[in-house]
């Protein structure tokens, strides 16, 4: 089976180089109220994501929403040890900026091709976020042939 | 970016190694913002040093002290650091406890102590300890064109479209940074071409009670999202009251941070100058329909019409709202299995006090608390499973939190489910 590789190229929010498994949701994600920082648990209740953990993952989504209590929320699940690996995201606000430099978190924006349309859960993300380019191992082909 | 030899100097340590640090997030939270450069700011509202028993143990090996949770937790600093004073106006938002009446909230003395610790220290470094989610009732109102770091959406949202102050919805690690530095990136609000509308909402049906406003801005809140409304149509000039129901609701249902209202919000002469000369992206209809689909939304949450709690004061109740309050619960009594709670700002009810507003309504069997609330501070009283309230902010915050049912109505309605223990209200 062949290997299929994607590259994204976008803006550096902050730097580091990561990599594993893509979370996508194409939901906004709420911090304070929205998420256990213990566990990295999605809790909100209508959202696609809910009683799923970011947790190591590499987080692919629009953007932050909700409360100006996001960063401290993500910076507790850094202090957890439930923080997501990497984050790539489409919408700059001060909420996911602030988040993204306090958990330390290598994040990328900006890209030249909308990372929601190229990534799927369980792909496997490298992200070079001092370079701004994140690599996409799409995994193995599925019998929908979507990808 | 564009530093000045004032910032430069705050980076270089020459002003001491907790400004540096702080200058240091600063200048990695405006490059993750792709901002060019830092505009002064004489207006901060935060959370600083606000300690919980989780970063306490956390930071046990710096001692576990209030300027550890500064240096690690606020300024985001692997060394211990000395914390200097406030180099700008800087106020402490809500808090977790009301430090008269936390026994009755249920909280643990020992997570008490640590607050009131934590706000000692906060104070002791220049800052304001207004703990409230309405600083503008509570003696700190921005002026025009004034750059803010304010934390707390219906503070934010108030800040821009009210006064026409200037500020980005902040976090507590970036207004602890700029209380040190008094610097905040120059980004989205504090530019003029951010301020302009997206989106146009006509108004055709009246917008007159406070509950109409909040009505109205839950519903623009879910039409517009993150983006800027002009509103123009069928309403009176809002008072105090109204704007803050409304820009509490519109950023609790999306992420409102600034509306334009037509011949009322400064920025606002008219719709053209609200849009900036460009044509709003869509334009969304509030009449007699839509505000009936709010109202039904907003109860789509409760079924029982017994009634165990009811809150009020979200935002922070203003002074005439206790006066109301009192008016309503004079010389009667809540009903034995319903508990009343009415939030407020430390100022305020000091004032309350004074004209004996707090002592009526304590007469009654409710309770006028401060410093937070019940979504805040995660607390209802025991057993509540339906609760009562009149603002939409809450109502879309209160349930989803606390796993319990809420009906939303008038302040009248809410205070007679407190008296009869039961939910009687009714779109008027």
């Amino acid at each position: 089976m062949t290997e299929r590789v994607i590259a994204l190229r976008g803006r550096t929010v902050v730097g580091g180089v990561a990599e594993g498994e893509a979370l996508v949701t194409r939901q906004t994600i709420s911090g304070w109220g929205g998420v256990n920082p213990m566990t990295g648990v999605i809790l909100e209740t209508r959202h696609e994501l809910r009683g799923q953990s970011f947790k190591d993952k590499i987080l692919v989504f629009p953007g932050a929403k909700g409360s100006s209590g996001w960063s401290v929320v993500f910076h507790m699940s850094r202090l957890a040890g439930a923080a997501p690996k990497a984050m790539i995201f489409n919408e700059m606000t001060t909420k996911i900026a602030l988040g993204a430099v306090v958990m330390r978190c290598p994040s990328v924006t900006d890209f030249d091709q909308d990372p929601l349309d190229v990534i799927e859960t369980g792909d496997w993300v490298r992200v070079d976020a001092d370079a701004g380019v994140v690599q996409v191992h799409k995994r193995a082909a599925r019998a929908s042939g979507q990808g | 970016m564009k530093l000045t030899d004032a910032e430069k100097a705050m980076l270089d340590g020459s002003l001491g190694k907790a400004r540096q640090k702080a200058m240091q997030l600063l200048v990695r939270y405006a490059e993750a913002l792709g901002a060019q450069r830092f505009v002064e700011t004489t207006n901060v509202a935060g959370v600083p040093g606000a300690a919980t028993p989780f970063l306490q143990r956390h930071y046990q090996q710096s001692g576990g002290t209030y300027a550890a949770i500064f240096s690690h937790f606020d300024l985001d600093s692997d060394e211990l650091l000395e914390v200097p004073q406030a180099v700008t106006p800087t106020c402490h938002l809500q808090g977790g406890y009301d430090p008269q009446n936390w026994q009755l909230l249920g909280a643990a003395p020992d997570a008490v102590r640590l607050a009131q610790g934590s706000e000692a220290f906060i104070q002791d470094h220049g800052v304001k300890i207004l703990k409230t989610c309405t600083p503008y009732l509570a003696g700190n109102v921005p002026q025009r064109g004034e750059h803010c770091a304010w934390m707390e959406s219906s503070a934010v949202v108030y800040c821009n479209s009210v006064l026409g102050a200037r500020t980005n919805t902040e976090g507590r690690e970036s207004t602890s940074a700029a209380m040190l530095t008094g610097r905040i990136p120059d980004w989205g609000f504090h530019r003029d071409e951010f301020r302009y509308g997206t989106h146009l909402v006509e108004i055709d049906f009246p917008v007159e009670s406070v509950m109409d406003w909040g009505m109205l801005g839950y519903f623009v809140g879910a039409a517009v999202e993150e983006r800027i409304p002009v509103l123009r149509g069928r309403y009176a000039t809002p008072d105090l009251i109204r704007h803050k129901h409304f820009g509490a609701a519109a950023a609790s249902s999306g992420g409102v941070e600034m509306y334009h209202l037509v011949g009322v919000t400064p920025e606002a002469p008219s719709a053209e100058a609200a849009l900036g000369g460009k044509r709003a992206l869509e334009t969304f209809h509030y009449g007699e329909q839509a505000r009936r689909e709010v109202y039904r939304d907003l109860n789509s949450k409760a079924s029982d019409s017994k009634v165990d709690f009811v809150m009020l004061g979200c935002p922070h109740a203003a002074l005439e709202q206790l006066r109301e309050a009192a008016r309503l619960l004079d010389g009667r009594r809540v009903h034995g299995n319903t508990a009343l709670w009415i939030f407020t700002s430390r100022a305020v009810k000091l004032e309350a006090e004074r004209e004996g507003v707090v002592q009526t309504i304590r007469a009654s069997g409710a309770a006028v608390l401060t410093d937070t609330c019940s979504a805040i501070g995660q607390v209802v009283p025991p057993g509540t499973k339906v609760v009562a309230l009149d603002s939409a902010k809450q109502t879309h915050y209160l349930p989803a939190i606390m796993g319990i049912q809420a009906w939303f109505g008038t302040t009248s309605d809410c205070i007679d489910a407190a008296l009869t223990g039961q939910w009687h209200g009714e779109l008027k």
